[in-house]
């Protein structure tokens, strides 16, 4: 009889075991994921950091009277980048910042009929359009896996697993752009 | 969320599974008929789908590629629909770029390829680049991606080569009983048997006559459920139905046929490339469903989940139901509260017109065949074939000497 007892104890902790092992690695899993979009994301930002030199550069003899744009794009540049290292949270403003002054310049651009007639900035603008592309493409990627994630390590039963092996909840990434909200103003003068 | 779309295709594999009975079927019947021997046949039917299986598996995606004289590019012959696909690769999560081809063909359309998700390649029709705008191509290669992240182009390809098997076992077959039936009915007769013998013989004529067309209606089943699927995918990918519904509406209105589809690869495109103009709803012959319907449910889209996909499909579609698997629309709703931040309200505007599109994709092709491209001063744009000696050419309309880029 004691015996018995002993077998069916026995079997409940196995089960139990085998129940905080799969879902260990079912967190493990959605944490690397979730590191991994960051990853993606962190190449295209670092992609539009390389761009946007060269795009200065050549719309700078085309927009004369467009000095204050240009440098808002160029500030807006190195304070991403500094703050590169920074958290979701810190570094998605100063992104933001950027993606509107860009897309400040591109509607800008549209002004200038010799500028859009130049191949080099065509493919920059190509460059450009699709890198702004992919970058909310990433960030729409590592929200849903963050989403994921969360959601796991804080649905009962998994959020015992989770706190008794310290996994922390994921910060979203939002990047808020001024400019999402308001139109840019663009003179056609 | 995208891994329970996976783990939940019970339908397709049970239909997969009813068209390998079929198969399996056949091979019997015909083993009965011609040698007396059910298993034999069976043997048969299992060592003609295994060699069509091993060429696939090799070189299936070679060949097909190959029959529409498909050409790869880089990120630099043309970059607008590298950076689309490499954009929806993103979205999609997949983790390795898949190979992007260019089909020069003036009928738009487009298709995936690739067993796993790891082999996979997208190819597109140059009447498709010529003709649809940035986001219309994106929708486009969404929903591609959405075959290749489905695993549909593994499932159509096990469920095509069934189909062929079937298709060619009961042609040999029934041309065997018409002109040289009688050696298997003289034995089978000399078996004496009697009654029993003769219903076998009619069941064995009648699953050859039918079988071709059952596991063809099966076919049509899973491909037109996976279609919706890949549209609603296609639609959570980019967040906005709109680019899809719109290419869907532009490509359904050319008219050109595509060269050198076939009907065993007709379910890999966006569109069925067999479609007749005014041409009724989909029936239950047709490998796509109607691009109204389709156009019209992700016009009708609330938002961009697959809970809106699914609200909109039982709207719009006659007799309502459900088309989106239950664990993703499980998933869908914190998608849903989430997605308000995540959607992208910034578009940026296209403004290329059809003209640079073709332009833009016929400088490509002419890249890709090793022609040298030059512009002359006076704007006139020169070819030179790759069998040019030489390094200066003529402007025909200037008279201008260029140098050729070396």
């Amino acid at each position: 009889m004691d015996l018995l007892w002993l077998w069916i104890v026995l079997g409940i902790l196995v089960l139990l075991l085998i129940f905080v092992i799969a879902n260990y690695n079912g967190l493990v899993r959605l944490r690397n994921e979730v590191k991994n979009a960051w990853a993606q994301i962190d190449v295209q930002l670092k992609r539009r950091y390389d761009l946007i030199p060269n795009l200065v550069e050549t719309v700078r003899g085309y927009m004369k009277h467009e000095r204050e744009t240009l440098e808002a794009v160029t500030k807006a540049r190195t304070v991403a980048q500094k703050m590169s290292e920074a958290g979701a949270g810190a570094r998605g403003k100063a992104e933001g910042e950027l993606s509107s002054a860009l897309m400040r310049l591109l509607a800008v651009a549209e002004a200038y009929p010799d500028l859009k007639a130049n191949q080099n900035f065509l493919a920059l603008q190509e460059e450009l359009t699709s890198t702004e592309n992919k970058i909310s493409f990433s960030r729409q990627y590592y929200n849903d896996s963050v989403l994921r994630f969360n959601n796991k390590t804080q649905v009962f039963p998994t959020n015992i697993i989770a706190g008794m092996f310290g996994f922390k909840s994921g910060e979203y990434f939002e990047v808020t752009v001024s400019t999402e909200r308001q139109a840019p103003k663009v003179s056609f003068s | 969320m995208w891994e329970q779309i996976r783990s939940n295709q019970m339908r397709s594999v049970v239909l997969a599974i009813t068209m390998g009975l079929v198969l399996l079927g056949i091979g019997y019947a015909l083993g009965f008929y011609f040698f007396d021997s059910g298993i034999g046949g069976i043997a048969v039917a299992l060592a003609v789908w295994l060699i069509m299986n091993l060429v696939t598996f090799f070189q299936g995606d070679n060949i097909l590629l190959a029959l529409h004289k498909a050409r790869k590019i880089g990120p630099d012959d043309h970059p607008r629909l590298y950076n689309v696909v490499e954009e929806m690769r993103i979205a999609s999560g997949l983790g390795k770029m898949p190979a992007v081809y260019i089909i020069d063909d003036p009928s738009p359309n487009a298709f995936a390829i690739g067993r796993n998700p790891d082999k996979a390649a997208v190819a597109v029709t140059s009447g498709l680049l010529a003709r649809l705008n940035r986001d219309e191509l994106q929708g486009v290669v969404a929903h591609e991606m959405a075959h290749i992240k489905n695993r549909d182009v593994l499932l159509m390809t096990v469920c095509s080569i069934m189909l062929g098997t079937i298709v060619i076992l009961s042609w040999y077959a029934s041309r065997m009983m018409l002109f040289g039936g009688m050696g298997g009915s003289r034995r089978s007769s000399g078996g004496g048997g009697g009654g029993g013998q003769v219903i076998i013989l009619i069941v064995a004529l009648l699953l050859v006559i039918l079988a071709p067309i059952f596991a063809q209606l099966i076919y049509f089943a899973v491909s037109r459920k996976r279609e919706y699927l890949a549209d609603a995918t296609g639609a959570v990918y980019t967040r906005y139905p709109e680019g899809l519904a719109s290419a869907l509406e532009k490509i359904s209105s050319s008219t050109e046929p595509l060269k050198s589809a076939n009907k065993a690869t007709a379910p890999m495109y966006i569109m069925n490339p067999f479609r007749k103009k005014g041409k009724p709803a989909a029936n239950l012959t047709s490998t796509h469903p109607p691009v109204s319907e389709r156009v019209r449910i992700l016009r009708s889209m609330g938002g961009a989940t697959f809970t809106d996909y699914d609200k909109s499909y039982s709207n719009t579609h006659r007799g309502g139901g459900s088309i989106i698997p239950s664990s993703a629309l499980a998933a869908s709703p914190a998608m849903a509260a989430k997605s308000a931040f995540t959607k992208k309200t910034t578009r940026v505007k296209d403004s290329s017109s059809e003209i640079e599109r073709a332009r833009e994709t016929s400088d490509t092709l002419w890249k890709l065949n090793n022609y040298k491209t030059i512009d002359c001063k006076c704007g006139t744009r020169l070819r030179t074939p790759p069998d040019f000696k030489g390094n200066r050419v003529k402007c025909p309309h200037c008279g201008n000497v260029n140098q050729l880029p070396t």
